[in-house]
């Protein structure tokens, strides 16, 4: 069923992202930049990224650490605001709103799920009142009563017990406040959740259990997902459109089998190229070559340039913009110019 | 293998004395490595993998120690050596690589000098000579400029680029044995598949033996010729590390490797294990892990198995193995 | 399963690791004994004293400079002798605790109300708030404590009509004392919110949209509160010694009713004509209770302390 998600149900995408930009100032602070000289630095996380995603379906972010993949997470749920661009969801655009009360109508719709589940639950409060807090927030339901019976509920839906709700976070495993923390996102019955690379502090058998879990709420309630992650196969696994993200921008987003069957990029080919071999066929390896660059004083051109096997002149002084190429879009003149052949990439050796 | 092992692990036990009771955090493991071998040793968080290694290199935290069995190293015990002893063993025939790099380098000198300081510790050898030696081992493990960036301080090195250094200094004394915990687990990807890449070259061309601790099966997979998987402080399966990815043999094992997401396994939901790996406060009867275990029948619960054989060097401690019973 | 009762939270106290500290150490359990007996006694102390010396005439100038009983000349009534009024110095000394517990107590809450609020504000609004009270903390620390206590009582004195001087001193005194020791509240409260607002429950609660008040105080709140559990017990110790200070330079507490300070100035007078007990016992005890509160601060820091456990 959910196979068929993708295709675009009739009315327009549930979250809409154009061109959103998020920089933050990294300077100095004032008097050592009078004193000793220094220039103001802007660090571009988020630098020009455009998506859309449909209700009901899973939209990953993939990329390494500094890409600003998290950051976009962080806009998505107005955690921060956007220098430039915006996101709507359902109509409302808040990537610019400036009050919090500007964003209550949505807020309930849109929750999130973090990465550590050691510091994404209050040490101090029991997993009850934690999970009650969002319907307490806005006011959901009254009197004590009910409030239990859906808290009951919900941490039904997470595979934990009733009993559960009277302990305190630390008496719990990595993945059980997971699960907590799935709970207090479900509780203002939200239609879109953001999960910021929710499984990668878990160990695999954890892992597993979590990305069943998010698979069975998705068909339960309907729910919208944008992912997170810097891994690949659960990206794979858990995805219906996969964004690259590298250096702040979006270098290529597919379907999740045409991506990985046929990537275009030439990251997202060496990317691929670093995911283990688990079948054990023997296949080479061709490790990306190089490390990412700040991204302070990122690379002119395509980000990617220096690190890319197939750059040329172009490619160093002018920015790709995403073009369509079959159902994917595609940030690199190699391949708008065909000359980024198919097949294994003769990278040079690495390390 | 008829040659003598490099490392020989027997009956090891390391406890942790606590105010509620000893907590027994390894338990009657035992392995060993051949000269050169890479040995994988995989397992969640708290199956005492990472607790092996800082036995057999004498780095325990206290109030942890070793209660029981023996580690060999070139067939001299090494478990019950004075600290001076074991600190001078450590230098120059083990050589340690954990997962944060940050840790293992002193900030305060440049990378040249605690190179240098190794380097002469270990071998007579001068000033100068220990230098060029130092180039010579950044060169090695990849670093681009050493004749550079010898003079610069650990904090002015990427993530991967310490990681090298690292591994540098763990190859300082041309070492037997290098036991590296989590090596790639702080590191990028495409950083990863580099130090790994790195890793293995390295052991293959000086014949270093590697204890490769780790939580991520695909490591294992790509670097390891034998694989140890541990479960609550036991051995539950070891193997050549094909045998035991493509044919595991024992359910954890079973069940862990299903609960991998694979690039091109169209599978609607993962296997998986339900509950998780018990508290070391609260490790059951019998096999450790009876609770979770689908195959689990009356034996499991009471009994607690020990490694049999299941194939040519591969052995599961389960009791589906007994006798050939359940060999299904 | 726990619940929420008073035995529940009980148990888990006596369960807990901070206990077990507690049980484990001998010193902190004689600190703390000494401790409990010093409060027990000061507050029970007008109830308690062998003689209430506050009450002008129960004093009998004929007993004035009794010496201590065991030294000859000295009366079984007074134990540790009298002063030169005929104040018995046993009960002064446990009315004085009183006065220097009930200072040190007021001042360092109110250091603590002060600094802590700060703190939070500072860490969790950041930007110019920020800068602007950790710029005034800095202003403060530029000056010895005891300096800015000096200078609050005498603008006190200043403006306050004389006829009142007695009744305010003692406000004035935990006043001046608290407001000299709220930075470190504020910096250490600042240090813990600025990690703890970036941890994913507090960014859970801004995303369910809660009003930043509201997550500093039900949120960041309880969870900074163990370092500074740690500095007040320290500093309930400092702010005792500052009241001791300033009474004994004669700007603290009125003499009608001598704290420990006042108690040790006074004496100081008669330390060289021979009459000694009536310096050095108020000093012992001031050295005692320092020392007592003192420790079970440093044991508090170690137990609260996860590194060192």
């Amino acid at each position: 069923m959910r196979d068929a998600a993708p295709a675009k149900p009739g009315k327009g995408p549930l979250v809409k992202v154009v061109d959103l930009a998020r920089y933050f100032d990294v300077s100095p602070p004032l008097l050592n930049r009078m004193l000793e000289g220094k220039p103001r630095q802007i660090l571009r996380a988020v630098d020009g990224v455009d998506f859309a995603i449909g209700k009901g379906e899973t939209f990953s972010l993939v990329g390494e650490s500094g890409c600003g993949k998290s950051t976009v997470a962080r806009l998505a749920v107005g955690l921060y605001r956007a220098t430039r661009g915006s996101i709507e969801f359902d109509g409302h655009d808040f990537g610019r709103m400036t009050r919090r009360q500007d964003m209550a109508p949505i807020r309930s719709r849109i929750q999130m799920i973090f990465q550590d589940p050691y510091a994404s639950l209050n040490p101090r409060w029991r997993v009850r009142e934690i999970i009650a807090e969002p319907i307490r927030a806005y006011r959901l339901l009254s009197g004590d009563r009910a409030i239990n019976a859906r808290v009951d509920e919900l941490l039904r839906q997470v595979r934990l017990t009733p009993a559960d709700g009277t302990k305190y976070p630390h008496e719990f495993s990595g993945g059980q406040r997971q699960r907590i923390s799935i709970a207090r996102a479900l509780a203002s019955n939200p239609e879109f959740l953001v999960c910021d690379e929710p499984t990668s502090a878990l160990d695999v058998s954890v892992q597993a259990q979590i990305l069943n879990l998010m698979k069975d709420l998705q068909r339960e309630l309907g729910l919208t997902y944008l992912f997170i992650s810097h891994n690949l196969a659960v990206v794979y696994h858990i995805s219906d459109r996969v964004g690259v993200m590298y250096l702040g921008r979006l270098a290529e987003v597919a379907p999740a089998r045409a991506l990985f069957r046929r990537p275009r990029h030439p990251y997202t080919r060496m990317l691929l190229d670093t995911i283990p071999d688990m079948d054990m066929t023997g296949r080479q390896r061709m490790p990306v070559a190089g490390e990412v660059p700040s991204p302070i004083n990122p690379p002119s051109g395509c980000a990617f340039h220096p690190r890319c096997p197939f750059a040329n002149d172009r490619c160093k002084v002018e920015r790709p913009n995403p073009l369509p190429h079959d159902d994917a879009l595609v940030a690199c003149h190699g391949v708008e110019e065909g000359r980024v052949p198919e097949g294994p990439i003769a990278a040079p050796r690495a390390a | 293998m008829q040659n003598e092992p490099l490392l020989r692990v027997d009956g090891l036990r390391v406890e942790f004395p606590g105010r509620r009771g000893t907590l027994v955090a390894v338990d009657d493991v035992s392995f060993d490595i051949a000269p050169g071998e890479v040995l994988g040793v995989v397992g969640e968080s708290g199956a005492g993998k990472s607790m092996t290694g800082s036995a057999i290199i004498g780095l325990l935290e206290p109030p942890g120690r070793i209660a029981g069995g023996s580690i060999s190293l070139d067939g001299r015990r090494i478990d019950n050596l004075p600290y001076e002893e074991m600190r001078r063993i450590r230098g120059k025939h083990i050589g340690a690589i954990f997962q944060d790099p940050l840790t293992s380098l002193n900030p305060l000198y440049s990378v040249g000098r605690q190179l240098v300081e190794t380097i002469t510790t270990h071998s007579d050898i001068s000033e100068k000579a220990a230098r060029d030696r130092a180039l010579a081992l950044l060169q090695e493990v990849g670093i681009p400029a050493p004749e550079r960036r010898i003079d610069q301080y650990p904090h002015q090195f990427s993530g991967g680029m310490r990681q090298r250094v690292v591994i540098a200094l763990a190859l300082c004394a041309n070492p037997r044995l290098i036991v590296a915990d989590e090596p790639t687990t702080a590191l990028d990807v495409s950083i990863q598949a580099q130090i790994i890449a790195l890793l293995k070259r390295l052991c293959r061309e000086h014949g270093t033996a590697v204890m490769l601790v780790t939580h991520d099966m695909g490591v294992i997979a790509e670097t390891a010729d034998r694989v140890a998987v541990m479960y609550a402080g036991r051995i539950a399966e070891i193997g050549p590390v094909r045998d035991v990815i493509k044919n595991p043999r024992h359910p954890y094992t079973v069940g862990l490797m299903g609960s991998i997401p694979r690039m091109g396994h169209d599978a609607e939901r993962l296997t998986q294990i339900d509950g998780s790996m018990p508290r070391l406060t609260e490790i059951p009867a019998g096999c450790a892990f009876n609770p979770r275990c689908p195959y689990v029948f009356d034996r499991c619960r009471v009994e607690r198995p020990d490694r049999m054989a299941v194939a040519p060097f591969h052995e599961a401690a389960c009791w589906k193995y007994a006798d050939g019973v359940g060999h299904a | 399963m726990a619940v929420a009762s008073v035995p529940g939270a009980v148990r888990r106290f006596v369960d807990s690791d901070v206990f077990y500290s507690f049980r484990r150490s001998k010193v902190t359990m004689a600190a703390a004994a000494v401790t409990f007996v010093i409060v027990i006694c000061s507050v029970l102390a007008p109830w308690i004293v062998p003689h209430n010396t506050y009450d002008v005439r129960s004093l009998n100038l004929l007993d004035a400079f009794t010496p201590p009983v065991w030294i000859e000349g000295g009366k079984p009534q007074y134990l540790l002798g009298t002063d030169d009024q005929g104040r018995d110095v046993f009960s002064t000394i446990m009315l004085g605790a009183r006065v220097s517990l009930l200072v040190g107590f007021c001042a360092t809450l109110f250091a603590m109300t002060i600094g802590v609020f700060l703190g939070l504000v500072s860490g969790y609004i950041g930007g110019t708030t920020d800068a602007v009270i950790m710029r005034v903390a800095d202003v403060k620390l530029s000056f010895p404590a005891i300096l800015i206590a000096l200078l609050i009582d005498g603008v006190a004195r200043g403006i306050i009509p004389r006829d009142m001087h007695d009744d305010l001193a003692l406000y004035v005194v935990i006043f001046s004392i608290g407001i000299s020791n709220w930075v470190a509240y504020a910096r250490t409260v600042r240090g813990s919110t600025l990690v703890e607002k970036n941890k994913e429950y507090v960014q859970a609660a801004r995303i369910i949209g809660l009003h930043p008040l509201t997550i500093m105080i039900r949120h960041v709140l309880p969870n900074v509160m163990g370092p500074v559990l740690v500095i007040g017990t320290l500093g309930l110790a400092g702010a005792i010694l500052a009241e001791a200070t300033l009474s004994f330079l004669g700007v603290g507490v009125p003499g009608t009713q001598p704290s420990l300070g006042t108690l040790i100035r006074v004496g100081n007078n008669f330390l060289f004509s021979g009459e000694w007990w009536m310096t050095i016992f108020p000093g012992v005890m001031l050295v005692i209770l320092v020392l007592a509160v003192n420790l079970l601060g440093d044991w508090l820091r170690d137990a609260l302390n996860p590194k060192l456990r």
